[in-house]
């Protein structure tokens, strides 16, 4: 079987289409990156100032000045553009983003989802994850479908929220959710797992007519 | 005038208790020279508005880590373990802003605007506390301006005057905070004699000192 995280995020990429411009957050989302072909016309925005982001740089190619939103260095592809970060989330909130791929620690029946901390516990932060779901036109969740078992798919979220009603597909190693105004539509699943599983995994309400098989 | 200073000179414009605003996104675009000058000075008891809280040993970090910040005004402190420790031994306080705001508020301030209206973060935490506002049936948080007294900005050039140009990400916060400093310092890695005005970023009359990187 696929690394899980890999599968998810090989997912995720066809969800991206030529001609979109992408933001992709921490962690499984930077993998889709992995997953992009080089020449599509997709677009990487980075909330630090660049669209056209490109691969890590190469230990040659390394330049201080340019690093990706994880701090690592970068390179950029052809037509690329830098700005600073005012306008980068101008560009974020008025609705230039196609799509916005994020992780996160919860997300629920209406779409919510937490993100950005654990009180008591964990204080990342928001960076700008919440401007993030507030702008793209569509939000996607990749994330492991538990947390060590824990279900991460509620009915509420019981963290604070990073975006009300915000998320519109989820997509983990065991299924892809799609969320419409009636709650959470269960639209594929991995051709290893059953549905019962699923449901079995996920605290929130699963409504389940036409289930696909998931395909990378 | 001239505007280019040294080390005593920089140390001389630093007092106990400052509100500092340092540019850069996780240290890239950070004026490390000029933090590390701010250690050197001792001065304590610092507001450090930052986007975020570096790393341990670099960025903002390093005046975390020699206990000069009394309060942190940032959109992300997940890169620097010593912040979140700090702050649950309350040796600090963090106040935490979505980036897109954050900026704006900075922004504000620079224009000298009453505020900002932002639909960021309706719903979540950052409301509490804030006034919220309706305008044409869409709810808007208010912010306040955010100001400081010195501004520390990091740039790849400045001509003679302090036009300055900045290179790839590390522009990020920079030209913002270049114009919301009560002093604006900029520290730059290259002096050159003339910079096209075509490409000039930030313009000179907002800037008041100059450090150039080598010195």
């Amino acid at each position: 079987m696929m690394d899980p995280k890999e599968f998810i995020a090989r997912r995720v990429a066809k969800e991206l289409k030529p001609g979109y411009l992408v933001n992709l957050g921490i962690g499984i989302p930077t993998m889709v990156a992995n997953y992009i072909p080089q020449d599509s016309d997709i677009y990487l925005q980075s909330e630090n100032g660049i669209v056209g982001l490109g691969p890590l740089a190469s230990n040659e190619e390394v330049c201080v000045h340019l690093t990706n939103p994880s701090g690592q260095f970068a390179t950029v592809k052809k037509h690329a553009a830098f700005f600073d970060s005012a306008l980068s989330f101008i560009m974020i909130r008025g609705g230039h983003l196609d799509v916005t791929v994020l992780g996160t620690l919860e997300v629920d029946e209406e779409g919510s989802l937490a993100s950005w901390i654990i009180p008591g516990k964990l204080v990342p932060g928001m960076g700008g994850s919440m401007d993030l779901v507030e702008g793209a036109k569509r939000v996607i969740i990749a994330t492991t479908h538990t947390n060590k078992g824990i279900p991460k798919i509620k009915k509420r979220c019981s963290l604070p929220l990073t975006g009300y009603r915000k998320v519109d597909l989820i997509v983990t190693e065991l299924c892809v959710i799609e969320v419409k105004d009636d709650g959470l539509h269960l639209i594929e699943r991995h051709p290893d797992v059953s549905i019962e599983e699923i449901i079995q995994q996920t605290e929130a309400t699963l409504i389940i007519d036409q289930v696909k098989i998931m395909e990378v | 005038m001239n505007k280019w200073i040294d080390k005593k000179s920089f140390i001389a414009l630093l007092k106990d208790g400052m509100h500092i605003m340092v540019g850069g996104f996780l240290t890239c675009g950070t004026p490390e020279p000029l933090i590390d000058w701010i250690v050197e000075s001792q001065v304590k008891d610092l507001t450090i508005i930052c986007n975020d809280a570096g790393y341990p040993e670099k960025g903002v970090g390093k005046l975390l880590l020699h206990h000069q910040v009394k309060k942190l005004i940032v959109t992300h402190i997940g890169t620097n373990p010593n912040a979140g420790k700090l702050m649950s031994e309350k040796e600090i306080e963090v106040e935490l802003i979505p980036q897109g705001t954050f900026v704006e508020q900075i922004r504000a301030y620079a224009g000298r605007l009453g505020g900002i209206l932002s639909p960021t973060g309706i719903h979540t935490p950052v409301e509490e506390g804030k006034e919220i506002i309706t305008i044409k049936g869409v709810p808007y948080i208010l912010s306040e301006p955010i100001g400081a007294d010195l501004a520390l900005i990091c740039a790849y050039q400045s001509d003679e005057k302090g036009n300055l140009i900045y290179k790839g990400s590390a522009r990020n916060f920079n030209p913002t905070m270049a114009m919301a400093g009560d002093t604006v310092i900029a520290c730059v890695e290259k002096r050159v004699q003339d910079i096209d005005p075509e490409h000039v970023i930030t313009p000179h009359p907002f800037i008041d000192y100059l450090v150039e990187v080598s010195s």
